[in-house]
């Protein structure tokens, strides 16, 4: 069994919180003692309806502001499947925590609400579903019951939003329209009788028939190695088990493989995971590798297939996404690290910031820098090279962040071109 | 279960050896903590596991949980520091709580940061879950805490796909939760899979109780009772094993680790429902963050 990892987006108020809140209590997933701690916040505040937004907002801050400020993980669970739920809030402020969320999700719930329809806001959380390439994107258009469940009103809005899916990389079947009322519970987990012009599936619904087998990445296998194994035991005495993750798909036995940077070359002898032998790991998994030759490899090398050789380069080109206060600009330096392995890095030009609305305004040339939340094209150079694919062909080995010198913090996110 | 969720796990303890220079796995002897174990083990296998554990004792725990404790380190050969909060006390670091509601659990941060200072930790490695309560939701996997061992929940560092980043300045460390992702029922569901022992307060056993404020309190020297409140001897398990001052009791017959997965999937209380030390208030939890709880 799999998780299936959900990032929701909208814009304050759409009803975001209320959505998670009704698919947790028609599932049954609110606990008695939950549920008792929500009626009597509700209660508190004077609402006359449960107000599911405090079974998410977990900081104090948030909950006497009534705002979502940082992402919150939910979990709940059905028959077929158990479900992680990154909650992001959708203000422009908070582009990063959506890029966050988005980052680990393979699927994304964008919230529009049926008087507004389709708002800038809707333009940036569709644009950054589609910079990150989150596989499946629901389009719930909230607060039916408001518009009288018009489907006029449905229709409009679809059609609004299809054409911001002519400008992206999406295909349509990736991406579904649903009318909801999250505060009724209108189709979020039940078929609402207020519909009868939609046909199709409910938010639950369609969450449980995505198969998460089908979402596997069909890329090239990277196992970028974290740690060698080295017991020096009786039992294990001249024990070399190279320790990972694999990414991109499978590595078997007898696989020929080549190490960078180095580019020595052997075969795989055994895949270890703790006490079993396996002939095959799977993409995802944690294992230790050893080789049938004497190689010398350390944290930060890669293994890949002898024939899968990716990209190897000083020189980058990248989408960037700025997550820090301050602004990234022309000749800093950061740490850059690109899975497990950390190289100097130096920016060397802003070319463009990129507008996140599918080319309603302009793209900005000679940026010289990038704000907080802000997304741009930019070039850097490297010490050494690192061993990438493009993030269209493989997204764990197309990725980076930027880690600044001085505050340790990370500071921004990259996709490679 | 969720092998993701496994395979998430391992690769976070790799990351740790690997970014931190002195790590080490804070331990209570509860079923996270024992998972996390496991997961070190499957880690680092078939080397030993590369850092020691250690319990902050608050002299109040459950005489099964320590003798547990201690026969799972002589088992598996690993290191074990005890840091006592009777020390802090008497060293008059902390006061001591009095009255109905007392306990050491919130005198475990001193004791805490102070072994953290004098053992020169730089990564704490710790069995919190993010489904336990909406402070936790919120937290990272490393989590960076400053030389108070405070938690700034409002200027956090992005998580993105795999990537961890342990940077951090002298005299700051981590915190770091590998089975963030993992629900109540995914530990439990774990523990069924894997065969790992745990200790029998866990499983349906008679002992001495009494009732308050609707929840099953343990009878003991250690917590306080009122002399209205009654004693009785019922069926009860711990879902969640903190120090006995801290952790009120479930009636239940679950005697094996199937009944307990079983009686968790029909339970409609969660797992915090049971932890007298959130129901304190509604920001109990994220209040003692900021000062340096686990
Ligand atoms: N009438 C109606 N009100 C809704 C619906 N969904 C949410 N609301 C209300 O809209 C307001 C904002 O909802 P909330 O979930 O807090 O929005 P968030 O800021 O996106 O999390 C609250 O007063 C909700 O009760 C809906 O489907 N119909």
């Amino acid at each position: 069994m799999n998780a299936l990892k959900i990032a929701t987006a909208g814009s304050v108020d759409d009803g975001k919180s209320t959505l998670i809140g009704r698919l947790l209590y028609d599932t049954q997933s609110l606990t008695d003692d939950k549920l008792e701690a929500i009626k009597k916040s509700s209660e508190q505040r004077g609402y006359d309806y449960l107000d599911f937004s405090f079974a998410t907002d977990g900081l104090v801050a948030e909950r006497e502001q009534g705002i979502t400020i940082d992402v919150a993980h939910i979990y709940f669970s059905t028959q077929e499947k158990s479900y992680i739920i990154a909650d992001t809030p959708g203000h422009v402020e908070y582009t990063r925590n959506m890029v966050t969320g988005a980052s680990t999700s393979q699927v994304s719930i964008i919230l529009i609400d049926a008087r507004k329809g389709v708002i800038e806001q809707t333009y940036r959380h569709f644009f950054i579903n589609n910079l990150l390439r989150v596989e499946h994107v629901i389009v719930a258009i909230n607060k039916m019951d408001l518009v009288d469940f018009s489907q006029t009103t449905f229709d409009q809005i679809k059609n609004d939003f299809q054409e911001l899916t002519a400008k992206s990389d999406y295909s349509p079947q990736q991406i579904s329209y649903i009318p909801v009322s999250a505060l009724n519970g209108d189709n979020v987990v039940n078929a609402s009788s207020k519909t009868p012009w939609y046909k199709g599936e409910t938010i639950l619904e369609k969450l449980e028939n995505i198969d998460t087998t089908s979402i596997k990445e069909e890329a090239q296998v990277r196992f970028p190695v974290q740690t060698v194994i080295r017991p020096k035991s009786n039992d294990f005495h001249d024990f070399r088990g190279y320790a990972g993750k694999v990414y991109g798909n499978s590595l078997k036995v007898n696989d020929e493989i080549t190490v960078l940077p180095s580019f020595q070359q052997s075969t795989i002898k055994r895949i270890h995971f703790f006490e079993d032998e396996l002939e095959e790991a799977s993409a995802g998994s944690s294992v230790v590798i050893t080789l049938n030759d004497e190689v010398n490899i350390s944290r930060g090398d890669m293994l890949v297939k002898s024939t899968e050789v990716p990209q190897i380069e000083k020189e980058l080109n990248a989408t960037i996404c700025w997550m820090d206060n301050k602004n990234l600009t022309e000749g800093t330096k950061y740490i850059l690290q690109h899975n497990n392995n950390t190289v100097q890095s130096k920016i060397t030009s802003i070319d463009y910031l990129i507008p996140t609305d599918f080319g309603a305004h302009k793209e900005t040339e000679n940026a010289g820098a990038l704000k907080l939340n802000e997304i741009g094209q930019v070039k850097l150079r490297l010490n050494k090279a690192i061993y990438f694919d493009a993030y269209k062909k493989n997204r764990a080995n197309g990725a980076f962040i930027l880690i600044d010198t001085q505050t340790n913090t990370t500071a921004g996110v990259g996709f490679l071109n | 279960m969720n092998h993701n969720l496994e395979s998430e796990a391992i690769h976070i303890f790799r990351e740790v050896v690997s970014q931190f220079n002195k790590p080490v796995l804070l331990f209570s002897g509860g079923k996270d903590s024992i998972t996390l174990v496991r997961l070190a083990q499957k880690a680092f296998y078939p080397a030993r596991i590369p850092f020691p554990l250690m319990h902050i004792d608050t002299g109040h725990n459950f005489p099964e949980t320590i003798e547990f404790r201690d026969r799972l380190v002589k088992e598996l050969g690993l290191k074990l520091i005890v840091k006592n909060v009777q020390d802090s006390i008497d060293e008059g670091k902390v006061k001591e709580e009095n009255g109905k509601y007392s306990s050491r659990n919130s005198l475990q941060t001193t004791t805490l940061l102070d072994a953290i200072e004098e053992f020169k930790f730089d990564a704490c490695i710790g069995g919190a879950r993010r489904d336990e309560e909406k402070a936790r939701a919120k937290e990272r996997i490393f989590s960076v805490r400053d030389d108070f061992g405070q938690w700034d929940e409002k200027n956090q560092r992005p998580e993105l796909f795999d990537m961890l980043n342990g940077k951090i300045d002298l005299g700051q460390n981590v915190r770091i939760f590998p089975i963030s992702n993992w629900t109540e029922l995914d530990v439990w569901s774990y523990i069924e899979k894997e065969g790992i022992e745990i200790p029998s307060i866990y499983f349906a056993h008679q002992r001495e109780i009494f009732i308050r404020d609707g929840l099953i309190w343990s009878h003991s020297p250690f917590v306080y009772k009122e002399d209205n409140e009654k004693v009785e001897i019922k069926t009860v398990r711990f879902r969640t094993v903190g120090d006995m001052t801290c952790t009120a009791a479930v009636a239940s017959h679950a005697k094996t680790i199937a009944e307990v997965v079983q009686e968790i999937q029909q339970s409609s209380i969660s797992e915090r429902g049971a932890r007298i030390d959130d129901k304190r208030s509604e920001a109990a939890m994220e209040k003692r963050k900021q000062v340096g709880y686990f």
